[in-house]
């Protein structure tokens, strides 16, 4: 079938009220094997990978796609989810370390305090679209990096330093990486099962349609803005998971993950992995990851690296790596 | 003299002079962002790498070359816009027919880029500029004293943004570019030859941002960071302002650096997050910004 006859049939079946048929809550097959191969390489990884790289990768590779939920289904670039990921991480430290919350907990609130900023931030961004929306976004992010960087309680440059790991549902121990492993383990597909779900949703279809016509959208009587503000609400919310998460792992939250080339390199890691597929970001994460981590002594070439990386990602290689191997195998990923 | 609210006047007007001068910055930058936005429709995210690049040249042309000061207000630009117009030639073109959102993305990346390059060669400390000789010194106002240099980056600021307005606004060519902005292929249609007006655009932006980076070097320290945050603060200024809007980048420049300026004296907590929250508010009541149109 053409593209134009896909694309109408499937805004004829929403017309009608019908789901179309990619909208099945039952996952298909290759994306249930593939969904098997990554729960297989978290469960293998720490025989042969650092646990605390594999850990490192998880929470990006969850704020990635957390970031795609909105860049690659509802078509917004937002410049500024540092500041969900990094005021997550202040979060779930202050949290564990002054109130000393167990981890389930930290995470919890820091996913909270993301989303409520996720819906503040988005309140005003929404009104606007495409370049207009990433500048705003930049801008409030800027905003509370600089309030990062000033208030007491974020402990400036020095960032939150040593926050503990309370032990799970107080019980579970969690001080070891071998045990708060699978822990990541269980937030990283909470998060991606949820993302899944969210896409494969009529709410995920409205937001495809959002994005590929906004117009007609709005004619068809779709509250476009309230899909926009929900995606933008779930996005921040997802990426507090991720940052939350990542300060118990490194017990560290500090101003790199609120500066703006934070929320640049998770631009990168989808527009690496590729945009708008469904596993693009965790692959893109592993790159970027990956490459900060054994180019790590290479110290400034790293930056010339990744924008060097970017500007022939956007200028040759704009479907990334899942969307071209889709292309191959001609199906969804 | 009169105090203010407990403030010394002194404080007071030093720090309404240093928003003044920060408001200068402000409003070059924006200028420059607003003139390749009205005719490119993009936000060109390089801009604070490119007037971090105008400071590190004239840097360079004094100490490699011995090339005082007032060349490199006219040497640095053009270097730096000729590098812009190889970029827009060969990077930008073929993005242009692409969402926009592709040719932002493209110039956050030569961000990296460019502020790695001169990271890897210089270090992140500052390297100093000494202040040209002629500028030296303080002038007595009466009420305080003012740097001499200091006045000139405000004099300087005033001039080329009246200059940039007059040519858009004022002459043929100006007249041409504002056609583009409208209607490019009607424009084309009538034998102008309208790729070469965005390549010319484009760098003179670029120029301009070196131009600032150049009037900078005296009074910041010259190093490989210093556009990075500052260019997000003039992003907001351009969302107050009113994208692409040469009045609003102007105006909205300089009363923004004083504002900044004003609430370092009465709440200094807040003097770094003050625009953003004021972009917040305009956003809130007039999302097209203050001198934009409707978008």
């Amino acid at each position: 079938m053409s593209k134009q006859a896909e694309t109408s049939n499937r805004n004829t079946a929403i017309h009608q009220g019908r789901l179309p048929p990619n909208t099945r809550a039952r996952m298909t097959r290759h994306h249930m094997v593939i969904f098997a191969l990554i729960g297989l390489f978290v469960v293998i990884a720490p025989q042969f990978l650092y646990p605390v790289f594999v850990m490192k990768l998880l929470c990006f590779a969850l704020f990635a796609m957390a970031f795609n939920l909105m860049l690659g289904f509802g078509g917004l670039l937002s410049f500024g989810h540092a500041a969900f990921f990094g005021s997550a991480a202040y979060a779930a430290g202050h949290a564990a370390k002054v109130w000393g919350w167990p981890p389930e907990l930290a995470i919890a609130f820091a996913v909270l305090v993301a989303a409520l900023m996720g819906a503040a931030f988005g309140f005003l961004a929404i009104k606007s679209r495409g370049i207009y929306f990433a500048m705003i976004t930049l801008a409030f992010a800027q905003m509370v990096y600089f309030y990062a960087l000033q208030a007491p309680i974020t402990g400036g440059e020095d960032g939150m330093q040593s926050i503990p790991r309370n032990a799970l549902f107080g019980l579970a121990d969690m001080s070891e990486d071998g045990s708060f492993y699978w822990m990541v383990v269980a937030v990283f597909f909470i998060g991606i099962l949820f993302m899944y779900r969210v896409i494969h949703s009529p709410f995920g279809e409205v937001l495809k349609g959002i994005r590929e016509n906004e117009p007609r959208m709005i004619s068809l009587g779709y509250q476009v803005q309230r899909y926009k503000l929900m995606t933008f609400v779930i996005s921040a919310g997802l990426s507090g998971l991720a940052g939350g998460t990542k300060a118990l792992v490194f017990h560290l939250a500090s101003l790199v993950d609120v500066h703006w080339t934070m929320s640049g390199e998770v631009v990168l890691m989808t527009l690496i992995g590729g945009m708008g597929t469904i596993f693009g970001p965790i692959v893109g994460a592993a790159v970027i990851v990956a490459m900060q981590n054994y180019l790590a002594n290479l110290g400034s070439l790293v930056l010339i690296i990744q924008g060097a990386v970017f500007i022939v990602c956007v200028l040759t290689f704009r479907e990334g790596i899942v969307g071209v191997i889709a292309k191959w195998l001609k199906t969804r990923l | 003299m009169f105090e203010l609210l407990g403030i010394p006047p002194q404080a007071l007007f030093g720090q309404v002079l240093l928003g003044l001068i920060n408001g200068s910055f402000y409003a070059v930058l924006s200028l420059g962002l607003a003139v390749i936005f009205g005719l490119l429709n993009i936000i060109n995210f390089a801009h604070g790498a490119l007037y971090m690049m105008g400071a590190f040249v004239s840097w360079m042309l004094l100490t490699y070359l011995g090339i005082p000061f007032w060349f490199a207000l006219v040497i640095s630009p053009i270097i730096v816009g000729a590098l812009g117009m190889v970029i827009e030639r060969t990077m930008l073109r073929p993005l242009h027919e692409l969402d926009h959102l592709y040719s932002l993305l493209l110039t956050f990346g030569l961000t990296l880029v460019i502020t790695g390059v001169f990271q890897n060669f210089y270090g992140v400390s500052g390297k100093p500029y000494p202040i040209p000789a002629a500028l030296s010194g303080v002038m007595n106002l009466g009420f305080m004293f003012l740097p001499i240099y200091r006045g000139f980056i405000i004099v300087m600021a005033v001039i080329v943004c009246f200059a940039t307005w007059f040519l858009i606004e004022k002459t043929r060519l100006g007249s041409y570019l504002r056609a583009a902005t409208e209607n490019p292929e009607m424009v084309s249609a009538f034998g102008i030859n309208v790729p070469l007006l965005v390549t010319l655009t484009y760098g003179f932006g670029v120029a301009l941002s070196a131009f600032a980076g150049v009037l900078a070097a005296p009074v910041y320290s010259v190093n490989p960071v210093m556009g990075n945050d500052l260019i997000i603060v003039v992003f907001a200024v351009i969302v107050i302002g009113g994208m692409g809007s040469i009045m609003g980048a102007i105006i909205g420049g300089f009363s923004l650096g004083l504002v900044e300026g004003l609430t370092k004296v009465f709440y200094p907590e807040a003097s770094t997050t003050i625009i953003f929250i004021i972009m917040a508010l305009v956003l809130l009541f007039k999302p097209s910004g203050i001198f934009g149109r409707e978008v």
